[in-house]
């Protein structure tokens, strides 16, 4: 129970002064990855099913390896804002929320680093 | 978390049937959303049954006969009967509109009518809007300038003066905001796009002099970007306006003074 006047709830702890980063950021990322995809499927595609050296010779290219590393963070950076605006969303306890949020970027960020790494190491050929 | 079932004292019980007329020629059933706050009880759906040659065209002419005629105590909100005053806003045939300017020939079977969405419910179809009010307050919906007052008055040119064509006639009905699944959410903290159109009205006024500072006090994840363009509030707004589009071009600013 707590007395406020209307005003007061609405105005509460004031603007954040930011959201248009994470917002555009978000627009940008989902055009980026319209030519991402296409150009990271052309050759994910033709080695799939190849066994492990033609999976290596698509990737030992320069060109086929910066898509496919681009791909997978852009892809994982944009996951994560999304996910994130999903739990603003829904999850409306504090502490749950914060659980959720750290989930998500710690989450995001292990599995997009772990893609680009596999990339580089299929590429540089360990 | 989001709630998908209503709390238990919220929960809509089966109400009263009221007789229908013998003689009628043309019956209409209504289903009107009851709730009483000096009673214990649940809300109800009672079933009214109203002679439309006995009453005007509209839904408001409906249920004011029934006040009239039928049932005294039924509770709602009305004043202008044309659409200008915003009054008569409720959930009717499943989507917000005005009491006043729906047409009963535009909804075939029962006429079914519930107050404004997840909005606290004063009484039967009369939500609190205290809410609301002070969001759309909270916007400072009035002109700010640092100039000194001219002697007549702020000039604007016509081509300005069109830029505020399709928000100036925003009503403050709430239809918008209450269809909103994010006002339903986060309404605590989201303006709303009823909010948010006026605020876009005096965002672009040629002769406001705070735009900088009315940006600065939108700027928020959740004031402002909680709109996700599901586009409700454009389809339900009984003015016929767009405030989606506005929300957007409030965006594009935000955009435009960075870049």
């Amino acid at each position: 129970m707590s007395i406020k006047t209307p005003m007061n709830r609405v105005l509460g702890l004031g603007s954040a002064k930011s959201g248009t980063e994470h917002w555009w950021a978000q627009r940008i990322s989902s055009v980026a990855l319209v030519p991402l995809t296409i150009l990271f499927l052309f050759p994910f595609l033709s080695a799939l099913g190849g066994g492990y050296e033609a999976v290596r010779a698509a990737y030992a290219s320069p060109f086929n390896a910066l898509v496919a590393i681009l791909f997978i963070a852009v892809n994982f950076l944009h996951l994560q804002q999304g996910l994130q605006v999903v739990i603003e969303d829904y999850v409306h306890e504090k502490r749950s929320r914060t659980v959720m949020m750290f989930c998500n970027t710690l989450l995001c960020g292990l599995l997009g680093a772990a893609g680009v790494f596999a990339i580089a190491k299929l590429s540089f050929g360990a | 978390m989001v709630e998908f079932t209503l709390p238990k004292n919220s929960r809509i019980v089966q109400g009263k049937t009221w007789p229908k007329p013998s003689d009628g020629k043309k019956v209409k059933a209504f289903k009107i959303y009851r709730w009483d706050p000096d009673t214990k009880a649940n809300p109800r759906v009672d079933t009214y049954y109203v002679d439309l040659s006995k009453c005007g065209p509209m839904v408001l002419d409906a249920i004011l006969y029934i006040k009239n005629e039928i049932d005294p105590p039924l509770t709602f909100r009305r004043s202008c009967r044309e659409g200008i005053c915003g009054s008569c806003a409720m959930n009717i045939d499943g989507a917000n509109t005005l009491a006043c300017t729906k047409g009963l020939d535009e909804i075939s079977g029962a006429v079914r009518i519930y107050p404004l969405p997840h909005m606290p419910v004063v009484k039967d179809l009369v939500p609190d809007l205290t809410h609301f009010y002070a969001q759309h307050a909270s916007i400072q919906p009035w002109l700010e300038t640092r100039t000194p007052a001219p002697e007549k008055e702020w000039r604007q040119s016509v081509d300005d003066r069109k830029k505020m064509d399709g928000l100036y006639e925003c009503i403050l009905c709430a239809s918008c905001s209450t269809s909103c699944p994010s006002y339903w959410w986060n309404g605590d903290r989201y303006l709303g796009p009823a909010a948010l159109l006026q605020a876009y009205r005096w965002l672009i006024d040629s002769r406001d002099e705070a735009t900088g500072e009315r940006l600065d006090h939108l700027e928020d994840p959740f004031r402002l970007y909680r709109c996700h363009t599901i586009m409700n509030c454009s389809k339900t707004c009984p003015k016929g306006l767009n405030p989606a589009k506005a929300i957007a071009e409030i965006k594009k600013m935000m955009i435009e003074r960075r870049v």
